[in-house]
């Protein structure tokens, strides 16, 4: 370890969950997670991809701090202002939009000047609107609104993008990624779209079944953001041959 | 509203007419009871006694809403608190009103303290059972969030848990609101020297229909206005946000 590192500026996102587990309707124990470790420097991107049900909402939950239930370690990084965006919105239906995006930000932030990011969320024109209004993309933007909005270091993304039309996906995820370079985030993303984490990411986190560890890691080479369509192709398909290999190393253990 | 008017008048008219057939003293018609509301009016008597029956019911209804929502969140929240204090909601509920008055009258005396706290105490339990519920139903999705964004405790009650709770709040306030006025009745005609509950029990001993059909209608008449006039009005602004029928 570097010791000239100051505590909460540049550490990295480190997370070990030795096990994690549930207790089901009837009483039964299920692991859902067992020897994960996970680790990601101060500023970068990462990617968990992993089939559904393996469990990444819960590390996700895990990493953001509120699921203490586990036996294992969290580091979080920064100065722990955390920006999440849910798998739902998860917005407060009693609040217009500008409000759930204002209640969410910290006491000396509270007066700062969003209008840039609601235009270019496309949620200018229906800031006093309630969420029961909202198309369900409308209602997603809000919530990626408020994680941005909190000036975070440290933001967590549980597939962000589902269920939006594919050039409004496409845009925020470009808004994404100029954000996440303006300032230093170390930004966690959930997904199960290969594709969607090759184009984003410069870490790579392959999740296996339950109970979930990581089967593959791979760090894509910069610059994140800057590939082309081509070079996403190419790295996917690469990507999916070792998983599977991985994968079948995995059966045999 | 228009039905609800023609039902009212409906209502005065088979009193007018049953009055007027039976011709009794024990049954005045609807202009005896408006002459004896409006000679009450002028001497000042009736304004008077409802006065000390609507602050009593007031006092003991803001007592009974504060310490019941309180109390209900508490048990909704943690189910060890709730296994405790479960029994002796039971046995509050189950306690009769005139057993909570008569305590509250001989341990602590014939005046106003105990007569608001005895009224208090017979509405607590039905107000902690209904906000337990809705502190039962509060969304853990929305706690998480609002968790992760570290909503201040303030902020988190105000923006969070009190909205939730209002449709909760609102229906304990309503069904609140006509316990606790029947209930000062019967503590101010056990031991208060005014109130409705007071000139009705006068009345009673002397046989006065008119006095008790007067003061019983204009009571009931106020509690009607402060329904439409206070709670409905803040029941609409607390559901606002709900998506109005198209």
């Amino acid at each position: 370890m570097n010791d000239a590192q100051t505590a909460g500026d540049a550490a990295p996102l480190e997370l070990r969950i030795a096990a994690k587990s549930f207790l089901s309707a009837d009483g039964a124990r299920v692991d859902v997670v067992r020897d994960l470790q996970l680790r990601l420097e101060a500023g970068s991107f990462g990617a968990l991809i992993g089939p559904s049900g393996c469990g990444k909402t819960t590390i996700l939950k895990i990493a953001a701090g509120l699921d203490p239930d586990f036996r294992g370690q969290l580091r979080t990084p920064g100065s722990g202002r955390l920006g999440i965006v849910f798998q739902e919105p998860r917005l407060l239906p009693w609040r217009t939009v500008e409000d759930n995006v204002r209640l969410a930000l910290p006491a000396d932030h509270a007066n700062v000047e969003l209008g840039d990011l609601f235009e270019i969320l496309g949620l200018g024109s229906h800031l006093t609107r309630y969420p029961a209004e909202l198309s369900l993309g409308l209602a997603r933007r809000t919530a990626i609104a408020r994680a941005f909005a909190v000036g975070p270091d440290f933001l967590l993304l549980d597939e962000p993008f589902v269920s939006l039309d594919e050039a409004i996906a496409n845009r925020l995820r470009e808004e994404l990624l100029a954000l996440t370079a303006r300032a230093k985030v170390t930004t966690l993303l959930v997904t199960h779209d290969l594709t969607e984490a090759v184009e984003m990411a410069d870490r790579l986190f392959f999740l296996s079944d339950r109970p979930t560890h990581i089967i593959l890691e791979k760090a894509l080479p910069p610059p994140r953001g800057g590939r082309s369509s081509d070079v996403v192709a190419s790295i996917s398909d690469e990507m999916r041959a070792l998983v599977a290999q991985a994968a079948i190393a995995h059966a045999k253990r | 509203m228009l039905q609800r008017t023609y039902s009212l008048i409906a209502l005065i008219a088979i009193w007018a007419v049953v009055a007027a057939l039976l011709q009794s003293r024990l049954l005045p018609g609807p202009l005896t009871i408006g002459a004896a509301i409006l000679t009450d009016t002028r001497t000042g008597e009736l304004p008077f006694q409802m006065a000390c029956t609507l602050g009593r019911v007031a006092a003991s209804f803001v007592i009974a809403m504060i310490l019941g929502t309180i109390a209900g969140y508490a048990m909704g929240r943690s189910k060890t608190f709730d296994r405790y204090a479960d029994p002796w909601l039971v046995v509050l509920l189950n306690m009769p009103a005139l057993v909570i008055i008569l305590f509250a009258y001989i341990w602590i005396g014939l005046d106003e303290t105990a007569a608001i706290l005895a009224v208090a105490v017979n509405k607590l339990p039905n107000v902690v059972v209904v906000m337990r519920e809705g502190a039962r139903a509060l969304d853990p999705e929305l706690d998480e969030m609002a968790k992760a964004y570290q909503f201040a405790r303030f902020s988190r009650i105000r923006n969070l848990v009190l909205p939730q709770l209002a449709p909760y709040l609102a229906a304990s306030s309503r069904s609140g609101l006509s316990i606790v006025w029947k209930i000062v009745l019967v503590v101010e005609l056990i031991g208060r020297p005014n109130g409705v509950g007071f000139v009705l029990g006068s009345a009673f001993s002397l046989f006065d229909m008119a006095k008790i059909l007067s003061y019983a209608i204009c009571f009931i008449v106020l509690m009607l206005v402060i329904e439409s006039l206070v709670v409905q009005p803040l029941e609409r602004r607390a559901n606002r946000w709900r998506r109005r029928p198209a």
